[in-house]
């Protein structure tokens, strides 16, 4: 008998915590959506944030820079001898070109760069602006009557959704550059082929449907990260834990949202 | 006049101020003073509009800052200033950038003349000749004299000061004070200032008010607060540890405690 009440209080405590986490995700999500809606409500109103939207397009997407070349030359250097060794299997490696870029425009390029856009740049926004938080800075701005959603939260918004489909773009042309070196330059792929299946193959379909994704990606990964900097507990261990959350957080809401808009766009 | 109707703020279940009123006279310096933890700068954040009240309505005139549009609060804070207890200061901006900040956002005046009355703020804090430091670069009190130098640049007719001499040294405590006091009475500036500090509290103000555990228990000149019959207001501006003010945060029983933790062996009678 004493068994049989204590599994059904572990269960209620189970399914009780596991409600209240729900809830808090809901409460949290409302909260997040309403925050970026606000910030972004006030992009036509005066004064105009453009000094601080280019600053911030600088600061996050040309400092992202050098980890997109890296990450995309060498996502493409594998993904060519990964291809080659496959495709030589069924005597295709013509089609090499074909499936580097299709790979890296439709789903590496994006869900990669995203990835390397989260850990360069959505971090440092969420410790920025938690850091600000914390040092009273955002309180400061409110006292000389500088609303910190419009100055703080909007330029990086719009920054980051704006940098993430260049950078992704920037992610596939070395991709599929570095693909080309390793496959016709050292694995001795016929270089017309290569080319003309790449064109043949890719079409402008799949060039949008990357875009698009990276159009998301970017909202999604500036939504989050200045969400989790804004409303991060003010203390030194509460900005620590709202930069983790966010790279989680967004890390793993990209890979869901790739599957929904992948089926979309299949 | 700045005037809190039953205003009352929580934390959760923590009570931080209880309902309370308050009259902040224009143009004169009221000191909100109470030991750590008293609720006084809740109570100036609440002034202020940083924080929103749990209950209770902030009234400037007749507009009540807890209700009116956040473009009218905007408004109203361009004619305010703050000093934050730890200054606050925009560490991505020099200290030249922090001083001109509010002027090169709310005026269009000529980059020479905010020159000019940057310099003229510095000088009142004697930092003139910093400009180019980072906020990282300036030691504790600096920084304090930089952020009371942006609090100024406006010339605004309400400010707030969060503990403005904590982590000051002697000397620079009593320029802050002295900058506190003549500041206010030239420019008749409404003064709210919050601190712990008994000297500078009852030497610069016109009218104290006097918190513990959230209640205001004493309020008026501060030679009435200095003849107060209360104990609680004598043992607060003596410093003495024994009175009606526990030192000790505890409630339960520091014998208990020991006695029953677990693994505590007990002695028989």
């Amino acid at each position: 008998m004493s068994d049989i009440m204590a599994k059904q209080s572990a269960t209620t405590i189970f399914f009780g915590q596991l409600g209240r986490h729900a809830l808090r995700g809901i409460e949290q999500l409302g909260d997040g959506v309403m925050l970026g809606l606000n910030a972004l409500g006030l992009v036509f109103r005066k004064p105009w944030q453009g000094k601080h939207f280019v600053l911030q397009m600088h600061a996050l997407g040309v400092g992202s820079l050098v980890i997109i070349i890296i990450t995309g030359a060498f996502t493409g250097m594998v993904l060519a001898l990964q291809g080659y060794y496959t495709l030589a299997k069924f005597g295709s490696t013509s089609l090499l070109g074909a499936g580097v870029g299709m790979s890296i425009i439709r789903e590496l390029g994006p869900v990669l760069g995203a990835f390397m856009i989260i850990g360069r740049a959505g971090s440092s926004i969420t410790a920025e602006i938690g850091i600000m938080r914390v040092t009273e800075q955002t309180d400061a701005l409110e006292m000389m009557a500088v609303n910190p959603k419009q100055r703080i939260l909007l330029p990086r918004i719009v920054a980051v959704t704006l940098a993430v489909p260049l950078l992704v773009s920037l992610f596939d042309v070395i991709g599929i550059g570095s693909g080309y070196i390793v496959g016709v330059e050292l694995l001795g792929v016929n270089p017309g082929a290569y080319m003309a299946e790449l064109i043949a193959k890719v079409s402008m379909h799949d060039l949008y449907g990357g875009w698009v994704k990276a159009v998301v990606f970017g909202f999604l990964i500036s939504m989050i990260c200045t969400y989790m900097g804004y409303r991060s507990e003010p203390t030194t261990e509460g900005v620590a834990r709202a930069t983790t959350q966010a790279v989680v957080v967004a890390s793993v809401s990209v890979l869901i949202i790739d599957y929904i808009l992948t089926s979309f766009f299949l | 006049m700045i005037r809190g109707e039953q205003l009352s703020k929580s934390y959760g279940d923590v009570a931080a101020l209880s309902p309370t009123d308050i009259q902040i006279r224009a143009g004169k310096i009221t000191a909100i003073m109470g030991g750590s933890g008293s609720g006084k700068t809740t109570l100036l954040r609440l002034l202020a509009g940083l924080e929103k009240p749990s209950s209770g309505h902030v009234w400037y005139g007749d507009e009540d800052l807890c209700s009116i549009a956040d473009q009218r609060l905007y408004e109203l804070r361009q004619s305010m200033g703050m000093l934050f207890q730890y200054s606050a200061l925009l560490n991505s901006l020099n200290v030249y950038d922090n001083v001109a900040f509010p002027l090169h956002e709310h005026t269009d005046l000529d980059e020479t003349i905010i020159q000019t009355m940057v310099s003229m703020k510095l000088e009142q804090v004697g930092l003139r000749g910093f400009e180019e430091m980072m906020p990282s670069e300036l030691s504790g009190g600096m920084a304090k004299r930089v952020a009371f130098a942006r609090a100024m640049s406006m010339d605004p007719k309400i400010v707030f000061f969060d503990e403005p001499t904590s982590g000051l040294d002697p000397i620079s405590a009593g320029v802050i004070s002295t900058l506190i006091r003549d500041t206010a009475s030239k420019n008749r500036m409404t003064s709210i200032v919050v601190t712990h500090d008994v000297q500078a509290g009852l030497s610069i103000a016109d009218h104290v008010i006097l918190l513990w555990q959230g209640c205001i228990i004493a309020k008026g000149p501060p030679d009435a607060i200095r003849d107060s019959d209360d104990a609680r207001v004598q043992q607060f501006l003596e410093g003495r540890p024994d009175g009606p003010i526990p030192f000790s945060r505890s409630t339960t029983s520091y014998i208990d405690d020991l006695t029953h933790r677990p693994g505590t062996v007990r002695l028989s009678s």
